[in-house]
């Protein structure tokens, strides 16, 4: 159990679980959110949105058929409404006999710290200087930089849930940041950039390095060029590497492995991957952005080796995977949620200097529209610099990479030591992939 | 049966006390959309109908701008207590504090009529819904046992906009949307392939009426199993002839967002300060219209109330105008296009796309594929995305073909094509007379989601590069 209670919104949850059926269980789950945005372009405002809003979701199971219901209302009238809707819509699903929900398995909760008080008060208007001061600190890199935006954002959500079988919990947690997008001009040529700043609260946000990395992001791609194909090694930017390790992770998902959707379906325990890699995933680990303390079952997460020195050891599962694969779930629910690779000793600097000819990608564009997970083809749209004799040259841009997933596992050179806790469900580090096919004029 | 315009659910006095209440520290401008949304889904997948969904989702957004600030508050409880808490929340956000009291009278109800319903989704039984599932995934499995997985999901939209301003706008309109999409996966000896597609359009039930979903599951089952032979895409710069009514994307990513005014007026738009040049090859006529009935851009008013029309952007490849939003329109003096779109009323408007599509040409497309020696045919695009400031963009090929000395010949396997914006219009040099519209898309736009069309006949470019692993 989570130390900290909702006591209104888990008695809704509870009331609503409470009106279980013979032959049928309930999930319910209740929430209750605040979000402040700010956008400040030329010094001035630009919108500033304050909002409260709500929300209540239902799943019904009754007999092996699962229906659900979600609403922005949770007076009593309101939740009873929702309920029959679940019922009703229940009885329309097929019978499958692996259907329910996640039974307690006694795996204590690895609390978080989820909730900053300094954040929950800290003043509406210094929220606008901030974004302000983003701003103001990117002009300062370069007189050449315009800003395309600069936000403040923050959110507070309180949550509490509860099932008929008796897992019930509840939370509280805030966030923040600060993002700006900027445009440098050069010679009648425009290149973009971007960078946040992250922290507890807006008193740690590191603007200044936000403001160097968003206008080194752009300025480094000024004269950048469409380079021809060919066949080369490419070092992955943290960022992207995180990007990589989030495709992958749908690989390894329980339900697509009982489903036959997944390239790794039949390969436990065989090597999948360079030895180099070691991929967990583990929501346990502070470290994470992405760190939580219960699956969307409900489930305590775990730490979860997935792939050791490139064998691949488990796939992970939700209550309803790991029945069909009769297994027991790994608190995978909503899938892989924290992941990071098992960094080397090297910074990204280092492995470049051990690479003749290569390119260092910078950034992708279009994984969601060049990617199948199902076949392992992999072709994204990219930028970067290219690596010569051990150090960064030209940039370049306009091509793509190609490979598959299969063959880009297994054809990782190096992996750097230098692990960035991304805002995103993996941690990005530098890797080294050969064999990649650099599409270009 | 009808859906009830939301104009009859409130009282015309009590949304101007609420615009009033926007307007109370000074603001000029002041605005509430009420949205009243029910959605139902239900997906079959691996044989078996898992999820049943239905949501109902009703709230107001309220806006007030204040010179250059928006303020912008959103509520789900749509009583007059609950209006006036959001206005004056929005209107704190927007504070500069003259403290006057501006009243608001709204003139009667402007409706257009764009989309006819004849059958509503809430009116037919969940079980009939259900049953379409079924025979998609019967369907689909008895075109070839290489089939070895199926998913396939139908959801339907219901949504009623009310808008009303301080400038004595005060408009409404009713937007049903109904939408069916088969996913395949087959297995050979390569391994697996997956195949998609997908029906839609801004109407109801009828939907099922006109459109068969035996033939839906028959083609996304046959694209997965076509391309079990497929090999890898080439590699490299190379003509792209791409099939009517699957390639409209490609203008959504290289021009669409481009010629977005709010893009635009931020300079970060490669069309910026081009209007009347030519940005094109003269064969491209392009245009973004709302009004198209039953396309899934369809819209009666934008979520400002303004009337959607028919804009043309390019004419024969001369930038014409760009696409305009309140605010875009007010700061230049520019009239309104009715491409004021916003995801729900928990979002601020800004300038989207409606069904945006290119005009027939005069080419047989048969011609197009004979004149072309070597090259990529594309008969499937999938998603894609632009940098708007670059014009770089690129798009995902789903199925797709080698062309060789004018025919097309071996399937592909997938990948992303990269262009800059420009460059790739300038190198269309062969438009079909064949235009069609092609899937229900969903457009992205910072963190928000609408329902847009876009079509095209067959069409080449000279020049694109294919992102493949082939030499």
């Amino acid at each position: 159990m989570s130390r900290h209670t909702v006591d209104d919104l888990q008695a809704i949850a509870d009331a609503i679980v409470a009106e279980v059926r013979d032959g049928e269980q309930i999930a319910a789950s209740v929430t209750r959110s605040t979000e402040t945005d700010v956008r400040v372009r030329n010094g001035e405002v630009e919108h500033f949105v304050s909002a409260q809003s709500q929300s209540l979701g239902i799943t019904v199971i009754q007999d092996g058929r699962t229906g659900s219901s979600s609403a922005r209302m949770f007076d009593e009238a309101s939740w009873r409404e929702v309920l029959a809707e679940a019922r009703e819509n229940a009885s329309f699903g097929s019978i499958d006999e692996f259907a329910g929900l996640a039974e307690p398995d006694g795996v204590e909760i690895v609390e978080q710290k989820l909730w900053d008080n300094s954040l929950a008060a800290f003043p509406t208007d210094k929220k606008i200087e901030i974004a302000k001061d983003l701003e103001r600190l990117v002009l300062a890199q370069d007189p050449r930089l315009r800003i395309d935006e600069a936000d403040y954002a923050d959110g507070a959500t309180e949550e509490a849930s509860a099932t008929s079988l008796g897992i019930r919990s509840s939370s509280r947690s805030n966030s923040c940041y600060a993002t700006v997008s900027v445009l440098v001009d050069d010679n009648g040529e425009t290149q973009t950039g971007w960078a946040y700043a992250l922290g507890d609260s807006p008193d740690k946000f590191d603007l200044p390095a936000a403001a160097q990395k968003a206008a080194e992001r752009a300025t480094r791609l000024l004269g950048a060029v469409k380079p021809a194909s060919r066949v080369t090694t490419v070092v992955l930017d943290p960022m992207v590497t995180a990007q990589f390790l989030g495709i992958i992770s749908g690989t390894l998902v329980g339900e697509n492995v009982v489903k036959g959707r997944s390239i790794f379906a039949d390969r436990l325990g065989e090597k999948v991957a360079s030895p180099l890699i070691t991929l967990i995933d583990d929501p346990t680990d502070s470290r994470a952005y992405s760190a939580c303390e219960t699956d969307g079952d409900g489930l305590a997460t775990r730490r979860n080796v997935l792939i050791q020195d490139g064998v691949l050891q488990m796939f992970v599962h939700d209550a309803y995977s790991a029945r069909r694969a009769n297994t027991k779930s790994t608190g995978n629910s909503g899938g892989c949620l924290a992941l990071q690779l098992v960094p080397g000793t090297k910074t990204q600097e280092e492995l470049i200097a051990g690479i003749d000819d290569g390119v260092l990608i910078d950034s992708v564009q279009g994984l969601h529209s060049g990617v199948n997970p199902v076949s392992g083809d992999f072709s994204t749209g990219a930028s970067g610099l290219v690596i010569r004799n051990g150090k960064t040259a030209e940039p370049i841009r306009e091509f793509t990479i190609a490979s598959t997933l299969q063959r880009m596992l297994l054809d990782v050179q190096a992996v750097g030591g230098d692990v960035d806790w991304l805002p995103s469900r993996a941690a990005g580090l530098s890797l080294v992939i050969s064999g990649v096919t650099m599409s270009g004029a | 049966m009808s859906l009830v315009d939301l104009s009859q659910e409130f009282d015309s006095a009590v949304l101007s006390r609420v615009l009033a209440k926007g307007r109370s520290t000074g603001a000029g401008f002041s605005e509430v959309f009420i949205e009243d949304k029910r959605n139902m889904g239900a997906s079959l997948d691996d044989g078996k109908v898992e999820a049943v969904n239905s949501t109902r989702d009703s709230g107001a957004g309220i806006r007030v701008i204040n010179g250059d600030t928006t303020g912008f508050a959103y509520t789900a409880d749509l009583s007059e207590k609950g209006l006036l808490a959001a206005a004056e929340a929005a209107a704190a956000a927007a504070a500069v504090g003259d403290g006057h009291v501006h009243t608001v009278s709204l003139g009667s109800v402007a409706r257009q009529q764009v989309n006819n319903v004849r059958i509503l989704p809430t009116s037919v039984p969940k079980a009939r819904k259900v049953e379409l599932l079924m025979i998609a995934n019967d369907v689909a499995r008895g075109i070839d046992q290489s089939i070895v997985q199926v998913s396939a999901g139908y959801s339907d939209a219901t949504r009623r906009i009310l808008v009303a301003n301080s400038d004595g706008v005060f408009a409404t309109d009713e937007q049903v949307r109904t939408i069916f999409r088969v996913s395949t996966v087959a297995d050979g000896d390569t391994g697996m392939q997956t195949g998609y597609d997908s029906v839609g359009y801004t109407i109801g039930f009828e939907l099922f009426d006109e459109e068969s979903i035996e033939e839906l599951a028959q083609r996304a089952a046959r694209q997965a199993v076509t391309k079990l032979r497929a090999r890898p895409a080439p590699s490299g710069a190379m003509p792209v002839v791409i099939k009517c009514g699957s390639g409209g994307v490609l203008f959504h990513e290289a021009c669409g967002h481009g010629l977005e005014a709010d893009l635009v007026a931020r300079g970060a738009s490669v069309y910026a300060n081009r209007v009347g040049e030519q940005v094109a090859s003269p064969l491209v006529t392009l245009v973004d219209d709302g009004t198209m009935s039953r396309e899934w851009g369809a819209i009666g008013i934008d979520d400002e109330g303004h009337k959607s029309q028919r804009n043309v952007l390019i004419e024969n490849g001369v930038l014409t105008d760009y696409m305009w939003d309140h605010i875009r329109s007010r700061n230049d003096g520019h009239a309104q296009t009715g491409n004021g779109r916003r995801q729900s009323y928990q979002h601020l408007p800004m300038v989207r796309m409606t069904n945006t599509f290119v005009l027939n040409g005069t080419e047989e497309p048969d011609d197009i594929v004979r004149a072309t020696e070597k090259g990529v045919y594309v008969a499937k695009l999938g998603g894609g995305s632009v940098n708007t400031a670059t014009g770089d963009f690129v798009f995902g090929m789903t199925e797709a073909y080698l062309i060789e000395n004018g025919e097309i010949t071996e399937p592909l396997r997938e990948g992303n094509l990269i262009g800059n914006g420009p460059q790739v219009l300038a190198d269309i040099d062969l438009l079909g007379n064949d235009f069609a519209m092609g899937n229900p898309g969903m457009c992205g736009k910072d963190g928000q989601g609408v329902p847009v069309g876009d079509g095209q006949p067959t069409l080449r470019v000279k020049s694109l590069t294919v992102g493949g692993t082939a030499a």
